[in-house]
């Protein structure tokens, strides 16, 4: 039972062959013996998670076989970025490390309307600034595929925890590729949505203009499933999109014959790993066995776009981050002469390395003298960055390469030198920059290592990728392999 | 791009974060390689292009002007490290 998708778990309690107590049950069980060797989660909740699944039950016995949510009674974990009232929020940092939220954000509202019963929240990098969940302030995530290596970030808890199967499914959020970058390491299917597709309100924010919450599974069919919940109009958030409601899952059963897949040369260069290469070029070849075009297309802008979102992100970062001062919520210092000084220390205390970093860099960019060199100069390369994805959509359906030059590296090995940890999102950051929707889905392994395949779509072809990713996940097993873990 | 020290514990200031002097020669290090790596922004030609702020184009949705929150004074409150009379407590600002 743990080893099933979404779609299966829905079918079984839909047919009454298991109760959502029963399946929470198991589930809390697996957490309990696996989670002291991974930390994917910073908080478990057994009470609550079983109140729900007794409500989850009631609600289905009174619907006395009418139909249902598929997702009712479905364990399921939010990343520690979503408020989720009476639940302590901490987005991994200690400035935040007791605060209880006093309301839901709007993705947890979602998925509590249809029905999943949330076990727990999932550990991640400090603020969501990190690739490697080494900046948690509870310590990193382990990958489950091999425990010396990271898991990924910012999203390494929710991905290391559906991975090792502790949930069937959870939620993430991506700024730079904080989704899709954690799937492809720990070997699940991650998607991020279109800019505005899912309401930001109550999830932590690190930079406005690029943070979009989506599903983490074990397939594209369960991303879809979840994508219909967790999507939707949001009055309060100023960049919420107003449009009809998507069913996700309309063309999944579609078959790709004529589809276009653009390979955009630049994801196919120096710095990509020969092996993860081999792997990427052997999906291509699957997906024009299944009757897909492979077109050659080019970002030439692609290079600058993890210069552009090192100047973008901190930004945002800093101006977000200004909120905690240690005066309407979260840590304060023990000791101070002044308010300043209150401030100071404060925000000393509170933030880790990182985070420091990229307040600094933002307060450095956005500052008298520096903002047209840096913010202004970053924002017409943003544009730029744009273009070349409008451009390449003129010719081709999706686009498809790696979603990340390396399979999971060591812990340490990138946190000594802070560049070459950002470079690897080199793959994923421009989807954010640009709004389009990304996805990663498992496409093989190099030293037991899995390799994730991106997709990337023009804006609101969510349900085109799922489409390409299930036909895919249809005539392979990569989404299936489950990592051998003994406590 | 070379930061000097005294540049950094300015924006450490300005940032209000508190930085020892040891601290800031890390960070001026750090910062200073993230600089020259951003620096390859200046090898774009970006002449006329209107500088993008989101993705997508939306225009600030507009609403009417009237009381959608409930009153959560003692709850938001409680939240706070420090409280007085339902209201946050600050060092002293003003002799």
């Amino acid at each position: 039972m743990i080893a099933a998708p979404l779609t299966e778990l829905s079918a079984a309690l839909a047919e009454k062959r298991i109760s959502s107590v029963e399946l929470v049950t198991l589930y809390l069980e697996r957490i309990e013996k696996l989670n002291p060797l991974l930390n994917a989660f910073i908080t478990i909740d057994r009470e609550k998670a079983l109140t729900a699944a007794q409500a989850a039950d009631a609600q289905r016995a009174r619907a006395k076989g009418e139909v249902v949510s598929p997702l009712l009674g479905i364990p399921f974990a939010h990343k520690d970025i979503f408020c989720a009232k009476g639940w302590r929020t901490t987005c991994a940092s200690r400035m935040l490390a007791n605060f209880v939220a006093p309301y839901d954000a709007h993705v947890v509202e979602k998925m509590a309307a249809a029905g999943v019963v949330m076990v727990g929240k999932t550990n991640m990098d400090e603020f969501a600034m990190g690739s490697s969940n080494e900046t948690s302030y509870f310590g990193p995530v382990k990958n489950p595929w091999n425990l010396d290596c990271v898991p990924g970030g910012s999203s390494g808890g929710s991905a290391a925890a559906v991975a090792a199967r502790l949930v069937p499914a959870a939620s993430g959020t991506d700024t730079g590729g904080s989704i899709r970058q954690p799937a492809a390491l720990c070997g699940i299917t991650g998607l991020k949505p279109t800019y505005g597709v899912v309401s930001r309100f109550g999830m932590i924010a690190f930079a406005s203009s690029l943070d979009q919450g989506g599903p983490m599974a074990q397939s594209a069919a369960d991303c879809a499933l979840l994508l219909n919940a967790m999507a939707g109009f949001d009055a309060r958030d100023s960049t919420s999109l107003d449009r009809p409601a998507e069913d996700y899952r309309r063309e999944l059963d579609k078959p790709l014959t004529g589809l276009r897949i653009g390979l955009p040369k630049e994801y196919f260069g120096a710095g990509l790993d020969a092996r993860v290469s081999a792997t990427i070029t052997e999906a291509l070849a699957e997906f024009r066995r299944l009757g897909a075009d492979l077109i050659d297309v080019s970002l030439p802008n692609a290079g600058l776009s993890v210069p552009a979102y090192y100047v973008i992100a901190p930004a945002e970062a800093s101006s977000n981050l200004a909120r905690y001062d240690g005066v309407r919520y979260g840590h304060r210092a023990r000791e101070y002469r002044d308010l300043i000084e209150m401030y100071e220390k404060t925000r000393a205390e509170g933030f880790g390395a990182e985070v420091k970093r990229r307040i600094l860099i933002g307060t450095y960019v956005l500052s008298h003298g520096y903002y047209d060199a840096y913010y202004l100069k970053a924002q017409k390369v943003r544009r730029l960055i744009a273009a070349d994805f409008s451009a390449a959509f003129a010719c081709c359906d999706l686009i498809m390469g790696p979603t990340t030059p390396t399979p999971a590296f060591r812990f340490g090995e990138k946190s000594a030198d802070p560049v070459a940890m950002y470079l690897s999102d080199i793959y994923t950051i421009a989807a954010n920059l640009a709004g389009l929707p990304g996805m990663s889905i498992p496409c093989g392994f190099v030293d037991g290592l899995p390799v994730g395949l991106q997709i990337i779509g023009p804006w609101f072809a969510e349900a085109r990728m799922l489409n390409a990713a299930h036909q895919y996940q249809l005539v392979t097993d990569w989404h299936r392999r489950i990592p051998p873990l003994t406590p | 791009m070379s930061l000097t020290h005294s540049e950094v514990v300015r924006i450490a200031h300005l940032a209000r974060i508190a930085i020892t002097p040891a601290e800031a020669e890390t960070m001026r290090r750090e910062l200073e390689r993230i600089l020259a790596f951003v620096g390859e922004l200046d090898k774009a030609d970006t002449t006329g292009i209107e500088p993008m702020a989101h993705a997508i184009d939306v225009v600030q949705r507009l609403r009417a002007d009237e009381i959608t929150e409930c009153d959560r004074r003692d709850e938001f409150l409680a939240l706070a490290p420090d409280t007085e009379a339902g209201l946050y407590l600050v060092p002293k600002v003003i002799e």
